[in-house]
């Protein structure tokens, strides 16, 4: 098997090999190029914490503008969704869909956003099978930083889904009290409330052998969890047992809070519930996924 | 031990590690002088990737002491990352990525500023003969070319001890040679290289000293010269046209090499090991030697060559077993 493509010629090279070879012939590493890349390698000072996190960021970054397909699920994904519920649950739970409209939005942003979480746990899972993770990890940065860096390009891809359904919700009459104050405080919360609740998935990506298996553990996790809340209905029409659940669950009280600013009535107990609950939940899935990325 | 300037690149002492029954390694020791190749020798499944794998941080021994510059591995492990890298067995590139992009991300990783990053990596791509497919996808580049920006990623942050994993399995005879170029290129600069390989002729074109692994413990260990005449320089392969002339042909070799000469299974082929030390052109003299005789003497040789002692030879002298599972050896 011969290598394919090789139309490279070696002219690019500053010191020319061997006279008499044809300036078709394939590259011939030359020993003083090589030595001189070494020579004029000054070692500088590591990386701080926040530059390492950051070059992070942008390789994911640049995955997305390689990969734009991607975006397909912070886009596509979520319009679908919006136009799907209130279309369908709006005439019959709300008299119209215009009304219904202004109980959903906020709900159905959260499902949308915390579903699109469990991409962080697949692109973490792939790139260990690819053994790029191999490398990050005999560089002698702050360790936590490759995963901190996967997680500021699912902020992006968060923020994306955030302006996309919003967008989509005014044009069909999403009519928020809180103004633009309201809705960007709302989505900002979602946001960081997603940031931290991506630990689960990135301790999951490197706790699991298979993408199909984070996928599958993420499906299980996130389908009752944003459908058994307060998202679609009223929990006050749910069986009690079943209130009790809802009325528990995390998604519950982040819809409170997003509803509640993006209405101008922020609901300051709920804000500050989803504010712990995300500290909690980085502190402990993230202890846990740094203690199996320093092992694995 | 203390914090003694060494001028020891590895040195390890009963090494271990264990994956459920398998002990990947078992008990080794290695010492690898600073500022050489040294290459480690072993079939498929003695343990190279899992010995390279810990002396690289990435695995935790189960046993046994790491020191790289006499840095132990466990407990100073940022400090031997700053020193090393390591181009594993397979690419740890990002596909999705160009090579540019690729260079630039570790360049910033170490701490170079964004343009000190960009500059680096367009010297590194040129280096490597990568330029003109620096700005495409990784996933479209050749094995070769894969392999070549995996080991410029490698010596992107001018490592004191870079760590090769197989670097030419799976390459091309003329991708291998340019790896052996660039090999010698960073060796020449004074970085130590360690290599792992399960390729005899890889080992002594490259490597200072070699040592011999298999089950996870080193079997032998010296200069590719000491390791080459303690099982002959080389080995005569004869094919005959018929059959009948083989037992002939063995008592020539035999004759005329002062060393038994094998009936393969094959019922044409014969072979037999030659030294080379007695005689002014080396192995070469002792095989043209042989065909003259076998010649003379009404032979019929189809096919005859004279190659390097393969890893299986290596094997079978050191241990009196054939390497397993089966290796092939480039034909000679
Ligand atoms: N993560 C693992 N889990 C279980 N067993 C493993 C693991 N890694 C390696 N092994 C086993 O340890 C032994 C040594 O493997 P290792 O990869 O170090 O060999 P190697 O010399 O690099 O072989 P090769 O030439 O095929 O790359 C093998 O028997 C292998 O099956
Ligand atoms: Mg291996």
């Amino acid at each position: 098997m011969s290598t394919q493509t090789t139309a490279q010629t070696t002219t690019q090279t500053r010191v020319e090999p061997e006279a008499g070879q044809s300036a078709a012939v394939t590259y011939a590493p030359v020993a003083e190029n090589i030595g001189a890349v070494l020579t004029r390698g000054d070692r500088p000072k590591r990386p701080s914490p926040v530059a390492a996190s950051t070059a992070f960021g942008w390789r994911a970054m640049l995955k997305i503008k390689h990969v734009p397909e991607q975006l397909f699920d912070v886009t596509a994904f979520p319009i679908m969704m919006v136009l799907m519920f209130t279309y369908l649950f709006g005439g019959a739970l709300a008299g119209s869909t215009e009304e219904y409209l202004q109980f959903l939005l906020p709900g159905i942003l959260v499902t949308s956003v915390i579903m699109t979480t469990m991409y962080t746990g697949v692109a973490v899972n792939t790139d260990i099978a690819k053994g790029i993770f191999d490398r990050f990890r005999t560089l002698p940065v702050w360790r936590p930083a490759a995963m901190v860096g996967y997680l500021l390009g699912d902020v992006l891809r968060y923020v994306l889904a955030s302006i996309t359904m919003i967008v989509v919700g005014l044009i069909m009459g999403f009519r928020p009290a809180g103004g633009v104050v309201g809705v960007v405080a709302g989505a900002g919360l979602l946001v960081a409330f997603s940031f931290a609740f991506s630990w689960i998935w990135t301790m999951f990506g490197l706790l699991l052998r298979s993408e199909k298996s984070v996928m599958g553990v993420s499906m299980m996790v996130l389908f009752p969890l944003t459908f058994l809340s307060n998202v679609f209905v009223d929990p006050a029409t749910m069986p009690g047992w079943l209130q009790v659940f809802v009325d528990a669950s995390p998604v519950t009280h982040l819809v409170s809070a997003v509803r509640g600013l993006m209405a101008g009535a922020p609901a300051t107990g709920e804000v500050a519930w989803v504010l712990v609950a995300g500290a909690v939940i980085m502190a402990v899935f993230g202890t846990l996924t740094m203690r199996l990325y320093n092992r694995k | 031990m203390d914090g003694r300037v060494t001028d020891l690149a590895v040195e390890t002492s009963g090494l271990v590690k264990v994956f459920g029954d398998t002990r990947a390694v078992d008990g080794l020791d290695l010492t690898v002088p600073a500022g050489t190749v040294y290459g480690v020798l072993g079939p498929n499944g003695a343990g190279k990737t899992t010995a390279v794998r810990m002396l690289a941080t990435l695995l935790r021994p189960d046993g046994g002491q790491a020191r790289v510059f006499g840095h132990d591995v466990v407990r100073e492990a940022d400090a031997v990352r700053s020193r090393v890298s390591l181009t594993g067995q397979y690419a740890s590139v990002d596909e999705d990525l160009t090579g540019t992009e690729n260079l630039v991300l570790l360049a910033r990783l170490l701490g170079h500023r964004k343009p000190a990053a960009r500059d680096r990596a367009g010297l590194l791509l040129e280096a490597f003969g990568l330029s003109e497919a620096a700005e495409r996808q990784v996933k479209t580049y050749s094995g070769g070319m894969r392999r070549r920006l995996d080991i410029a990623a490698s010596i992107l942050s001018t490592p004191d001890l870079l760590f090769l994993d197989e670097p030419t399995t799976g390459l091309d005879p003329r991708s291998r040679s340019q790896v052996w170029d660039i090999v010698r290129a960073v060796v020449a600069h004074g970085t130590t290289v360690l290599l792992t390989t399960q390729y005899l002729d890889e080992a002594d074109r490259l490597a200072g000293r070699i040592a011999v692994i298999d089950h996870g413990r080193v079997i032998a260990e010296g200069t590719p010269g000491e390791l080459k005449s303690s099982i002959g320089s080389g080995t005569v392969h004869v094919r005959l046209r018929d059959p009948a002339q083989r037992p002939e042909a063995q008592r020539v070799l035999t004759h005329a090499l002062g060393v038994p000469a094998h009936a393969e299974a094959d019922p044409l082929a014969v072979t037999a090991r030659v030294s080379g030390t007695g005689s002014e052109y080396g192995a070469a003299e002792d095989a043209s030697r042989v065909l003259a005789e076998l010649t003379a003497a009404g032979i019929v040789v189809d096919d005859f060559s004279l190659g390097q002692p393969s890893l299986d030879e290596v094997f079978l002298a050191l241990t009196d077993r054939p390497a397993e599972p089966a290796t092939e050896e480039a034909a000679a």
